[in-house]
């Protein structure tokens, strides 16, 4: 196939009505700088999806691709009939929607009141601190959640006893129902601030004479961030919701494998644990990678139905 | 308070500040004490830990467990491990991610879109975990070093964002140098990489905090093989088993031999370990701020 020629943009090089291969020659160490790189990417991100194939056999290890057993849906309709696959795809479409909820609201809201604070060492200093948990791994989060949510000397139960809201410590930790909340708490602990940065950079590309425009005319400081602020970033808000929709697809398991544990499983246990728990605990593959497959397209449904409720109440559409 | 004073501030705004003020105040202290009540007991003598009450002071001032941590074989090959990565990985991320990027903001560079494609896709689809356990096996890259280096080096992530910043950058600098006849390879080395410093600073920073942190490849790829170990999955394995009801003593008598536990509380231990793994990143945080700051206002505002 010839390729097409383009007018080259730039003033000065002239790249016309000459052939691919002579390009392809020019441009040679370009090529040697990015193919390489492109057989990487094919190798670690495009190959696994033909793993895929693997959900419609009963895979055996040892056996080549070919000598495999085929058996069409018979992993989906096992998985399809498997009570506990409910209560996991419950437990990752609750997870997820919360997390979406809280994690995407928060970080405005502290981004807006960062801003209406005028000593800047202050702002700073809140600012630096919280971005810090960001940094920090999972395992150590979770730690610090176990630690701050234990019987014995941890601060939330001493400050809720302390103060009257209970009357003897909670096992947080091993209750179930309070699972979803510990999660998606953690999560905004760990990332709001680092979710704001993006928040207080459209906000410092306000014109700041709007404000002072405002306050002429009286706007108290509510009408003020309602009408100049949160609509001075509204295009940036837009941006981070697709983004944050976007990121429905990779929910992940981390939070969920690290804060669970053995009592609270039934609310812990999110689609991609299971199918670890399955395909390489139990090394049923075939069966792990249908789990595998359905949470690709549990994660697709959940991104229209996000972007259909968006549709529907901002009127606008994020795909 | 005369910087507020400046404009007539009205009873509304009084409450408002001072509301906004208290909840500003209540985040900061809720983001940070849970690092200085973990630093306080990992400095705390062991055994008076076990009596509780520490938060952000210790009560008994001590460095013996981060003496005893050190002396636990496991620890110290995942520590080195851990440093390894990071090094290898970030040097070796940055510099591929960089590579692809000079190439894709050459607009005169005719496989741009191709590539351009190619590698950006991947930011919406991926195979999955079991598809991906099986290639790692394919390639034999179970229990090798290697596999915590390999399958995330190149990233559209930081490619775009790297990317993006060469697009700013003034393209008649790379013309003049092609005059004086200098490769391809020559101006991305010579004069676009030493101008790209901002931008990676800022994709070393994401790649290492990346490497630093994980646990979970250890965990799938390596988990039979002590000599890979990683600090954060050492840490994982000790906090785990404590999530998991086991006595404390037990899960101590596994981390640091019987003699050390009549000794040392495991709170303190388990806390000296959480430090060790958080400190490299509160050392070069505050330096590198200012960069990720403006990465991830670049990064999110070009995608």
């Amino acid at each position: 196939m010839k390729t097409k020629m383009k007018t080259h943009s730039k003033p000065g090089v002239s790249l016309q009505k000459k052939s691919f291969w002579t390009i392809f020659k020019q441009q040679k160490i370009l090529y040697l700088m990015s193919l390489p790189f492109v057989a990487w990417v094919f190798v670690f991100n495009y190959l696994p999806l033909g793993g895929w194939v693997m959900a419609f056999q009963n895979y055996r290890p040892g056996l080549g691709f070919f000598e495999q057993e085929w058996v069409g849906f018979q992993q989906f309709i096992e998985l399809f009939q498997d009570e506990r696959f409910y209560l996991v795809l419950r437990n990752t479409i609750v997870m997820s929607v919360m997390g979406l909820t809280v994690g995407f609201t928060v970080p405005i809201m502290f981004a807006v009141l960062l801003n209406e604070i005028r000593l800047k060492a202050f702002k700073r200093t809140v600012q630096t601190v919280s971005y810090l948990p960001h940094f920090v791994s999972w395992v150590i989060v979770a730690g610090i959640v176990t630690k701050m949510l234990s019987v014995d000397g941890g601060v939330i139960n001493d400050l809720l006893v302390a103060v009257g809201l209970l009357d003897q410590p909670v096992q947080f930790m091993t209750k179930g129902e309070y699972f979803w909340v510990i999660v998606t708490l953690a999560d905004l602990w760990k990332e709001m601030g680092w979710n704001s940065i993006i928040f207080l950079a459209a906000i410092a590309g306000i014109d700041p004479q709007l404000y002072e425009a405002a306050k002429v005319d009286g706007a108290s400081r509510f009408r003020q961030i309602w009408h100049i602020t949160l609509t001075g970033i509204r295009p940036t808000i837009l941006v981070v919701l697709i983004l944050s929709i976007g990121n429905l697809i990779t929910i992940g398991f981390e939070k969920q494998f690290l804060l669970g544990n053995p009592t609270v499983v039934n609310f812990s246990e999110v689609l991609e644990l299971y199918a670890l728990n399955y395909g390489i605990g139990l090394g049923r593959f075939s069966y792990g990678t249908a789990i595998g497959i359905f949470n690709s397209l549990v994660s697709i449904m959940l991104l229209f139905i996000a972007n259909g409720i968006f549709k529907r109440y901002a009127n606008q559409s994020v795909m | 308070m005369s910087k507020l004073g400046r404009n007539r501030l009205t009873k509304g705004d009084r409450i408002f500040d001072f509301v906004n003020y208290t909840f500003l105040i209540l985040v900061f202290v809720v983001t940070l004490y849970p690092f200085l009540n973990v630093l306080a007991i990992s400095l705390n003598d062991s055994t008076d830990t076990v009596r509780g009450g520490i938060h952000i002071w210790p009560r008994e001032f001590t460095l013996e467990n981060y003496k005893t941590i050190f002396e636990y074989d496991n620890l110290v090959t995942g520590l080195i491990n851990s440093i390894l990565r990071t090094v290898l990985g970030t040097v070796l991320g940055v510099f591929s991610s960089a590579m692809v990027a000079f190439t894709l903001s050459r607009s005169d560079f005719q496989g741009r879109k191709f590539v351009s494609i190619f590698i950006v896709l991947t930011l919406y689809f991926s195979g999955g975990l079991i598809p991906g356990y099986m290639l790692m096996r394919e390639l034999n890259l179970i229990n090798t070093f290697w596999v915590y280096i390999l399958p995330g080096m190149v990233n559209a992530f930081n490619i775009i964002i790297v990317r993006s910043f060469m697009d700013g950058l003034p393209y008649a600098l790379q013309e003049s140098a092609k005059m004086d006849g200098a490769s391809d390879f020559t101006i991305f080395w010579r004069i676009v990489m030493p101008l790209c410093m901002p931008v990676l600073a800022t994709i070393a920073l994401f790649v290492a905090v990346g490497q630093w942190n994980a646990w979970f490849d250890t965990y799938l790829y390596n988990s039979s093989n002590p000599s890979l170990t990683t600090l954060q999955y050492e840490l994982m394995k000790i906090l785990q088993n404590t999530n998991m009801g086991a006595s404390d003593a037990n899960s101590f008598r596994g981390v640091a031999g019987e003699e050390a536990a009549k000794q040392v509380s495991p709170e303190s231990i388990k806390m000296a370990i959480s430090m060790v793994t958080i400190i490299p990143i509160l050392l070069v945080y505050p330096f590198l701020q200012k960069y990720f700051v403006q990465g991830m206002t670049l990064g999110a505002v070009k995608s």
